[in-house]
Order: C-alpha cells, then sequence, then structure tokens
C-alpha cells in the first residue's frame, strides 16, 4: 500500500479573485480594474479577500503560502477544495476546473483527490485514533478491513503506535496533529491541503513534524500545499514558496529566490530575519574555477548549504573549497570571505 | 369622552358571534374529521395498552429486576441501583404499584412520541434560521398556553381516555427536547464541520458521524427534561381519564383525603428522581472520552 505514488496531478490557479460581501459580482469589475481594498471597503461595502491570483502548483512537490494574518492565506487553500466558493477564477487541479464541478462531483473530487490537516486539528471528539483516521475512507465507503489495515500502517508511520484506542482529549497538541496527519494520509489523496498545520505547535514540536513531513514526502510524492506564517517553516519545507499579503501574490519562487532576491521591502524585512546559512546554497556565491586550480580538500557537494562550507572553513581559513557537480567534476571554489559574505544580508 | 374612561371594545352581538362562529365551526370539524383522526392514532393507543399490559401483567420481582438492570446499564453505579429498587420497594409496600406502572408505561410512551418527533423537528429547525423562527414562537405557545385550553379541543377531537392524554402530555412535554436538540446541534464545533466537509462527507453522514454525536450531550439534556415535564402532566392528565397516580391525587383533591394525596404525590416524585437519575448518568456516560484530559 506505499509503494510510492507517481503523482501527476498539480494545481494550476488562474486569475482568482475573491470578493466577500453582499454582491460581489457587482463590484467585481470595480476590482478587476485595480481598485484599492480601503476604497472597495469604504465605498462599496466589500472586502477584498484574494486578487488576480496566478500560482502554478507542480505534481508532488511541496508549495508553501506563505503570508501574516489577514493575508488571505486561509482563504486561498480553502478554495482548491472549494470549501470557499471564488468570485471569479479557474482552478485547475489535474486538468480539471474545480470551479465549475457540481454538488456531486465536488464531493467526489474532495473524497478521491483531496485530504486537509487543519490549524486546530479538527478531530471528532467522540472518536478514538484509529475511528478519526479511518474517517476519509469510511466516507468514501471502503471496506471496514481496508480502512483499518490502511489506517493502522499510517498511525504506525506517524509514530503513534499503541495510540490507536486513546481518545483526541488523552494526547498532546502534537500528538493530536500526528492523528490529523494520519487521518489525510489515510485517504490517499494526491493532493494534501495543510492550513497552518503547524502553527498551533511549540517550537520544537514543530521542527520535529516538519521532519516527519519531509521524511514521508520522500517516499508519499503528494502534492502538498502548506500554508503558514513562518518564513523559518516555509524555506525549510517548500520547494516553491508564494508570498501573500493583502490578498495578492507579492512574490514567487524557490527559497534561493526569496532569500537571495527579495522582490521588494516587504519581503526584504522578512528575509532579514532568517538564518541564511541554513537556507542559501554554495551554488549562489560560488566563484567560476580559475584555469589551472588544483583542488585541494575534500571537495562539497551542489546543493549543500553555505553552513556546510563555512564548518569546512571555520577549520582552517586559508583554504579554497571546491564544490562540485553530482559525479564529483568541479563547479566552483569558495573562500572564507565570499561564504562569510552570504551568511549575514546586505542590512548589516 | 368615554372612550377615555372605558376601553372601546367590539360590540357585544358581534363578539358573541364571533365565538358562536368559531365553535361552530370547530364542532362541524369534528364531526366530520373526528373519526379519521380518531382511525389515525388508533396505532398509538394500541401501542399505549401493549406497554401498561406488559408492565401489570408481568410478575411485579421481573419488573423490578428489569428497572434494575437497566439503571445498572445506564448508570454503572451501584448507589443508583440500589436507590432506585428501594424507591420501588416502597411504592408497591404502600399499595401503589399498579397505578405506578400505568403511569410508567404513560410516560414511556410520551417519552418515545417526544423523541421520536422531536429530533427530526429539532434537527430540520437547526438546518434552516427562518424555519426556527417559525418554530420559536409556535414553542412558546406550547409551554406557555394553560394546558387546560388545549384540552378542551383535544377532548372534543377525541373524547376522553389514553390517547388524548398522550397527546396532552406530548405537547407540553416536547418544546425542551426540540429546543435542546436545535441548540446542541448548532452549537458543534465549525472547525469539525469543516473537516467534515473537506473529506467529502454527505449531509447524512455529517449529520450521523458528527453533528449528532456532538450533540448528544445537549440532546440528552432535552429527553431528561421532556421525562420531567411529562410527569409534572400526570396529575392534569388524569382529568381527561388517564390512570395511573394522578387519579388517587385528582380524587384526594376532590375529597380533601391529605393522605392519599401525599403518598401518590410521593411516589411521582419517585419515580421522577429515578428517571432523572438513570437518564442524566447515561448522559454522563457518554461524554466519557472528554473526561482524560491530556496534562
Amino acid at each position: 500500500m506505499a509503494e510510492p505514488a507517481t503523482n501527476d496531478i498539480g494545481i494550476e490557479i488562474r486569475n482568482l479573485y475573491k470578493i466577500f460581501g453582499s454582491n460581489p459580482a457587482a463590484v467585481a469589475p470595480l476590482v478587476r480594474q485595480g481598485i484599492s481594498k480601503t476604497e472597495l471597503r469604504d465605498k462599496h461595502g466589500h472586502v477584498l479577500g484574494l486578487r488576480d491570483i496566478n500560482i502554478s502548483m507542480p505534481a508532488g512537490g511541496i508549495q508553501v503560502i506563505m503570508g501574516l494574518s489577514g493575508s488571505g492565506k486561509s482563504t486561498l487553500i480553502r478554495h482548491i477544495n472549494r470549501l470557499i466558493d471564488p468570485t471569479m477564477g479557474e482552478i485547475l487541479v489535474g486538468g480539471e476546473d474545480v470551479v465549475k464541478m457540481d454538488r456531486l462531483s465536488l464531493r467526489q473530487f474532495r473524497r478521491h483527490k483531496t485530504a486537509m490537516v487543519f490549524q486546530k486539528f479538527a478531530l471528532l471528539p467522540h472518536r478514538s485514533v484509529l475511528e478519526n483516521t479511518v474517517y476519509g475512507l469510511e466516507v468514501q465507503g471502503v471496506p471496514r478491513a481496508k480502512q483499518l489495515e490502511s489506517a493502522r500502517h499510517w498511525i504506525d508511520r506517524v509514530g503513534l503506535s499503541g495510540f490507536e484506542n486513546s481518545y483526541p482529549n488523552q494526547l498532546s497538541g502534537g500528538m493530536q496533529q500526528r492523528v490529523g496527519l494520519a487521518r489525510a494520509l489515510t485517504n490517499d489523496a494526491p493532493i494534501m491541503l495543510m492550513d497552518e498545520a503547524y502553527s498551533a505547535l511549540d517550537p520544537l514540536i514543530r521542527t520535529d513534524m516538519q521532519t516527519v513531513l519531509l521524511d514521508l514526502q520522500k517516499e508519499i510524492r503528494k502534492t502538498i500545499v502548506f500554508i503558514t506564517h513562518d518564513l523559518d517553516e516555509a524555506l525549510r519545507l517548500g520547494d516553491r514558496i508564494a508570498i501573500l499579503r493583502d490578498g495578492e501574490v507579492v512574490q514567487q519562487g524557490t527559497s534561493q529566490d526569496i532569500v537571495l532576491r527579495p522582490a521588494d521591502d516587504y519581503i526584504a524585512n522578512f528575509v532579514k530575519e532568517v538564518n541564511r546559512g541554513r537556507v542559501v546554497q554554495v551554488d549562489a556565491v560560488m566563484q567560476p574555477v580559475a584555469p589551472g586550480h588544483q583542488p585541494v580538500g575534500e571537495p562539497v557537494r551542489t546543493g549543500s548549504t553555505v553552513d556546510v562550507a563555512m564548518a569546512r572553513l571555520a577549520k582552517e581559513p586559508d583554504q579554497v573549497l571546491t564544490v562540485v557537480c553530482e559525479e564529483g567534476r568541479p563547479l566552483g571554489t569558495l573562500t572564507l570571505a565570499a561564504v562569510a559574505r552570504a551568511m549575514v544580508s546586505d542590512e548589516h | 369622552m368615554d372612550w377615555f374612561w372605558k376601553f372601546p371594545h367590539m360590540n357585544d352581538d358581534s363578539l358573541r358571534n364571533l365565538k358562536k362562529t368559531i365553535d361552530d365551526g370547530f364542532r362541524e370539524f369534528t364531526r366530520a374529521w373526528g373519526g379519521g383522526i380518531e382511525a389515525f392514532f388508533d396505532p398509538l393507543r394500541r401501542l399505549l395498552i401493549f406497554v401498561e399490559r406488559l408492565l401489570l401483567n408481568t410478575p411485579w420481582p421481573l419488573v423490578l429486576v428489569v428497572i434494575a438492570a437497566i439503571a445498572w446499564f445506564a448508570s454503572r453505579r451501584l448507589s443508583i441501583v440500589i436507590g432506585t429498587v428501594i424507591t420501588l420497594l416502597l411504592i408497591g409496600y404502600f399499595d401503589m404499584w399498579e397505578d405506578t406502572m400505568r403511569t410508567v408505561s404513560m410516560i414511556l410512551v410520551c417519552t418515545a412520541v417526544a423523541i421520536a418527533v422531536g429530533l427530526p423537528v429539532g434537527i430540520m429547525m437547526a438546518r434552516s434560521n427562518k424555519l426556527q423562527s417559525i418554530i420559536n414562537p409556535i414553542l412558546d405557545v406550547m409551554q406557555t398556553m394553560p394546558s387546560f385550553v388545549y384540552l378542551i379541543p383535544v377532548v372534543m377531537l377525541l373524547g376522553i381516555g389514553r390517547v388524548p392524554g398522550v397527546l396532552a402530555v406530548v405537547i407540553y412535554a416536547i418544546p425542551p427536547m426540540i429546543r435542546l436538540t436545535n441548540l446542541g446541534i448548532r452549537l458543534v464545533d465549525r472547525d469539525v464541520l469543516e473537516a467534515a466537509d473537506a473529506f467529502g462527507s454527505s449531509s447524512w453522514q455529517k449529520l450521523r458521524n458528527v453533528q449528532i454525536p456532538l450533540a448528544l450531550p445537549t440532546i440528552m439534556a432535552g429527553i431528561n427534561q421532556t421525562i420531567m415535564m411529562a410527569l409534572a402532566m400526570v396529575v392534569i392528565a388524569s382529568m381527561i381519564g388517564v390512570q395511573g397516580l394522578g387519579q388517587p391525587v385528582l380524587r384526594a383533591i376532590n375529597n380533601q383525603y391529605f393522605t392519599l394525596g401525599l403518598f401518590n404525590g410521593l411516589a411521582i416524585v419517585g419515580i421522577a428522581i429515578i428517571f432523572d437519575r438513570i437518564s442524566q448518568a447515561y448522559g454522563r456516560r457518554l461524554q466519557k472520552h472528554l473526561e482524560a484530559v491530556h496534562g
């Protein structure tokens, strides 16, 4: 059952708008013309939730959507399984537009294509861990024996063996979210929506759960949409990151893009607080190999973080490190000065 | 200035005619539909007689053991079982066993009817604010209208006996069942409902797996209230021919038999306490999963 899924279901969000209020259709043209959020609220009594969102989420990767509270990130993730209906726009999942689905096909879509993990866990308090975990399959009408087999497997994988018969109330927050994760995984859907899944957890447990997710993702290869307000979490988990502010996407890209080339002051301000050593890769700071350069000492692999290079250089400050590709061919060189420069942001 | 000191009311003839027209109309309705309505409630009458015979024809020690067993399985507390048995023994010793069984059978049927009608109404009410705004005033009327007032049309339609008694009791006792079902379902955590939606639950699956289980403690409180209110109606129901502990009380009022009234009154209190403790203990046991909290 745990065969590595070959997942080809990506998510494509196009020109998505969400306006809250009594008659969103009436003010929609104004919003498309670019009326400001405050003007819309004060003059027309509508609240702008999302404006012209375009994100392409690759199949089998983790797409992080980051933003502060009120940025519209939780609204956005709820559009993917249409817990919230958009005002305009398209959400293509595996080529099918979720917005156009009728009630029954939407229900089938939710049962078989998506699973969701919630910030406040949202477990059924009257059901044991095992009974919570089977919920998705139970709703699908899968035979009971199959439900239990699958549920036990994932309970074990998230590290909850022995707690099958406990009630959510008897578990700590971190353990409750493991149940939430097991419930979503048991659903065996290609898409996993995680709405601030770890925000309610203590920092240490949060890091722990991030590791659990990254380890699992190596084999499950699901298309994961992960919402967070924490940039460190975003950088750690995200294959791609989109940053949301006031209902608009302000920057999209890999963690390298975000840290090294912040699109504006707003993002630069966030990035300032980040531990760059753990994010920036050596590829971004290495110099081209000088002709006749003789590699000395053990090289570092491409894709390593500058932390790794720094640890090496701290022992022998005068050394020139060689960066090599997977096959061992030299790609560039690193000096202590270059690595040190990469670890502090321009502001300092 | 006469109108200032004396409220200008409808003239006497018109008022008399109005009342007469309504009365005649209702009498017509009774003549035309009485038989049909009686036939409609016939299954209810049979159920009542069946339950009553079952309780009366079963030897008393057997009934006692069954009730004690129910008390044990609902509450799992020895104190409640012992209290139940002692109360019932005292009732029997003071020669009120038969009347008590009649009253208990009446209460059982009334509660069953109240649940069968009240639960679906409460659920529908929770789903629609419009329906809630229609039903709420009706429930207010049912709870505040003096029961004698609706006894009149009930008796005109169905005569005197068990069925009109059940109707009168159910009208009086069903509002808490409906209100608390509605409230319980409306109070279900929105996050959990959203999760149920996200996993693609149909509305029936949501009702069965999430809403009713989470509302159950509140619904149980409604059932408990319904039983208590049904017991409070026993004496009034006896006025329209419902047999049981109410009739001796009625006789005691008419003839000023203080002790007769007191004994039967205490018997009603006794079974009220039994019903209350058992149903509450059962309600608490349903929430066992909430007790053990992570430290």
